[in-house]
């Protein structure tokens, strides 16, 4: 059995973002990128099965996107993961998440990948469309937000908790399948210096868009969203202090959520 | 492009690295964000040195990252100096557990061992499945290492070693000391288990600097240990002063990430602290301020770097490492003491970092070579005179 991590690199949620003043995009001079935390999960996650299992022969890796990002697919390979594909291409740049999953589906398809996983969502657009649409272009079964992944014995299938409102949902799938993975699955241990130098050395397989078959019909048939702006959210009002002593003040308040603010 | 001033990295030292130093960096960076700033503070409270990070450390593969062989991960001296960095920006205790394992129990192991006390002890002491201290320093003056009293005298095919060594940092915790002697022949290394009849070690209480750190004094009382405990390439005081130089080379880089610290944390404040109607940023004096430590952090950084370099072109000085140290530790010990004002009475208190680096920064101007020491180094190499 081969796993597939699809991983995202995004700017680290410590650094202050500002809008490049076309709105096209954030400046992203100086910006920190890092992993997406819930794609850690599922690196973390495919590692393990393939430490513990025998029938799982491969993880490999595979990232969208600049030559940057080939620092996130190497953390990955660093973690554990045996080899990588990395889809670096400027006709690339610009693809929502159904086009992107049209394309890692034309990388992929051939490759026999028996699990897919990775994050639920990627915090910096929160589309957290991604994985679901892969599995659709796939064709194969999804499991949104797991927290919890057991393989069965034989290796055909697998169980899935999940986490819902005021319960958990436990579903059982037929492999191939796509899951996403939720905070709770497991924690991505610290890549250790001896094997970030190691990762160099594991094999990644560049790919444009002229190397994937089917890239420009299918994912030219897509259609899908373009991007108009980012725009900073509006400021926030000032707020008022209210002076006086605290009965006064009290009631002035009550006044104003009442009659201004009118949320009681 | 705008220079970056959060960092800061004002001249873009980031832009130097390569992608495997910059990687390091980073790995390192987040191990100390989720590991030890959490942590620290309450440690270097109640004096206590978090032993439950070490393995964690080894697993990084934290010690002996230069080294190419026994599963280290053959890094570049730069890489070696932003690990430094990034630990000290946590807190110098822990940059000083990892020097003295790196550069002066593996160095000495790795550059004048033979080849079983390599494969003995290089791999354990990686691994931290042992951990090793450095006794150089006595009682009667750590400046002046060639008077030491401590001696090792031939018995048959043994040593047996007599004296006593003073501020040895993880003294109580090692499992291995290398132990600097005099003997009819110069001075010698060697090492001495734990354990091992008539050496015994006691931790130096009352510290206000680096408590979260273990310093302890190491005594010899007709200790006996073979011949194949000493160092068979280590001849002379010019072995010990080498390892002095790697970890002289590891403080000129950790200092910085102090002094970032220290620098940060004055900055967000300065940032939001009203006085007299306004942020403290707005004032011509505090902005002065903050500029002279972006300032003095920029050509650390570059200082560093260019260190680094030489190294790993191997030609770099042993003088070129002692102004280093001496002008980083100095700066950092500088900023630090100036951010703790800025921060006025919150300043004194161990939830605001720059108190617990200035008072560490207090040990790190100290160890390893005094500043007046670093001093009267480059001032030989200038005029060609012994002043000390
Ligand atoms: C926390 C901590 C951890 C340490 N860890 C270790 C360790 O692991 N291993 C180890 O071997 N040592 C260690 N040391 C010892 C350290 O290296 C020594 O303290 C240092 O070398 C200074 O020696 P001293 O304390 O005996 O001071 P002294 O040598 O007595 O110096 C006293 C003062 O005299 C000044 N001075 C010295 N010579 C001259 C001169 N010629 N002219 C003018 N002024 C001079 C010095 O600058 C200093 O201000 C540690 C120290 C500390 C504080």
């Amino acid at each position: 059995m081969r796993v597939l991590v699809v991983v995202r690199q995004v700017p680290d949620s410590t650094t202050a973002i500002k809008i490049r003043p076309d709105g096209q995009d954030i400046d992203r001079t100086g910006v920190k990128m890092v992993v997406n935390p819930f794609d850690e999960f599922a690196i973390e996650q495919a590692v393990q099965l393939r430490e513990k299992r025998k029938d799982v022969e491969s993880v490999t890796a595979l990232i969208v996107g600049p030559a940057q990002a080939a620092e996130a697919l190497r953390t990955a390979l660093a973690v554990g993961a045996d080899d990588g594909i990395h889809l670096e291409d400027p006709a690339f740049d610009k693809l929502d998440e159904l086009q992107t999953a049209a394309l890692i589906a034309a990388a992929v398809k051939a490759g026999g990948y028996a699990l897919v996983v990775l994050g639920k969502q990627e915090i910096d657009l929160d589309s957290g469309q991604l994985g679901p649409a892969l599995a659709e272009l796939l064709d194969v079964p999804h499991v949104g937000a797991a927290v919890k992944l057991m393989l069965a014995d034989d290796g055909k299938s697998f169980t899935a908790h999940r986490r819902i409102e005021g319960a958990e949902e436990i579903v059982e799938v037929v492999l191939p399948a796509v899951v996403t993975c939720d905070k709770g699955l497991c924690e991505m241990r610290y890549p250790s210096l001896p094997n970030l130098m190691k990762a160099k050395k594991k094999p990644v397989k560049v790919l444009k868009a002229a190397d994937v078959s089917g890239f420009a019909e299918t994912v030219g048939a897509l259609g899908g969203t373009t991007l108009h702006t980012f725009q900073p959210p509006p400021e926030r009002p000032p707020g008022k202090m209210l002076d006086g002593e605290p009965e006064q003040a009290a009631q002035a308040l009550v006044q104003l959520l009442r009659e201004e603010a009118k949320v009681i | 492009m705008a220079p970056e001033t959060n960092a800061p990295d004002f001249m873009g030292l980031a832009g130097l690295l390569t992608e495997d130093e910059r990687q390091v960096q980073a790995a390192v960076a987040r191990f100390v964000d989720e590991r030890v700033l959490p942590i620290i503070a309450d440690c270097f409270e109640h004096e206590r040195f978090p032993r439950e990070l070490v393995p964690e450390m080894a697993a990084l593969g934290l010690f002996g990252p230069t080294f190419h062989d026994y599963g280290c991960a053959g890094l570049s001296n730069v890489a070696y100096g932003l690990i430094m960095m990034e630990l000290e920006r946590g807190d110098s205790g822990l940059r000083s557990f990892a020097s003295v394992q790196s550069g002066l129990v593996m160095h000495p192991v790795h550059t004048y061992g033979s080849a079983e006390q390599k494969q003995r002890w290089l791999p354990a002491l990686a691994k931290a499945d042992a951990i090793g201290c450095f006794g150089l320093t006595e009682p009667d003056g750590g400046s002046d290492p060639g008077t030491m009293k401590t001696h090792a005298r031939r018995a048959g095919g043994d040593w047996i070693l007599n004296g006593a060594k003073m501020w040895i940092t993880n003294g109580t915790v090692a499992d291995v000391a290398v132990v600097w002697a005099r003997t009819d022949d110069g001075v010698r290394g060697f090492l001495v288990e734990r354990g091992t009849p008539g050496y015994t070690a006691r931790d130096i209480q009352h510290k206000f600097s680096l408590r979260a750190s273990v310093t302890s004094e190491l005594f010899f009382e007709d200790c006996r240990v073979p011949e194949e405990s000493r160092l068979p390439l280590a001849e002379g005081l010019g072995a010990p002063l080498s390892c002095l130089t790697q970890a002289r080379y590891g403080i000129a880089w950790g200092a910085i990430g102090a002094a970032q610290a220290c620098y940060r944390e004055a900055l967000a404040f300065a940032q939001q602290r009203v006085l007299f109607g306004q942020t403290l940023v707005k004032k011509q004096v505090v902005q002065q301020r903050l500029a002279e430590m972006l300032r003095r952090i920029s050509t650390a950084q570059l200082l560093a770097w260019q260190l680094g370099r030489l190294k790993d072109a191997g030609t770099l000085h042993h003088t070129q490492v002692s102004l280093a140290k001496w002008n980083n530790v100095r700066m950092a010990l500088d900023v630090a003491r100036d951010a703790r004002d800025l921060l006025g009475a919150g300043g004194i208190s161990v939830e605001c970092c720059p108190i617990r680096h200035a008072l560490n920064l207090e040990s790190v101007i100290t160890y390893e070579g005094t500043e007046t020491i670093h001093q009267l180094i480059v001032g030989r190499q200038i005029t060609g005179e012994d002043a000390f």
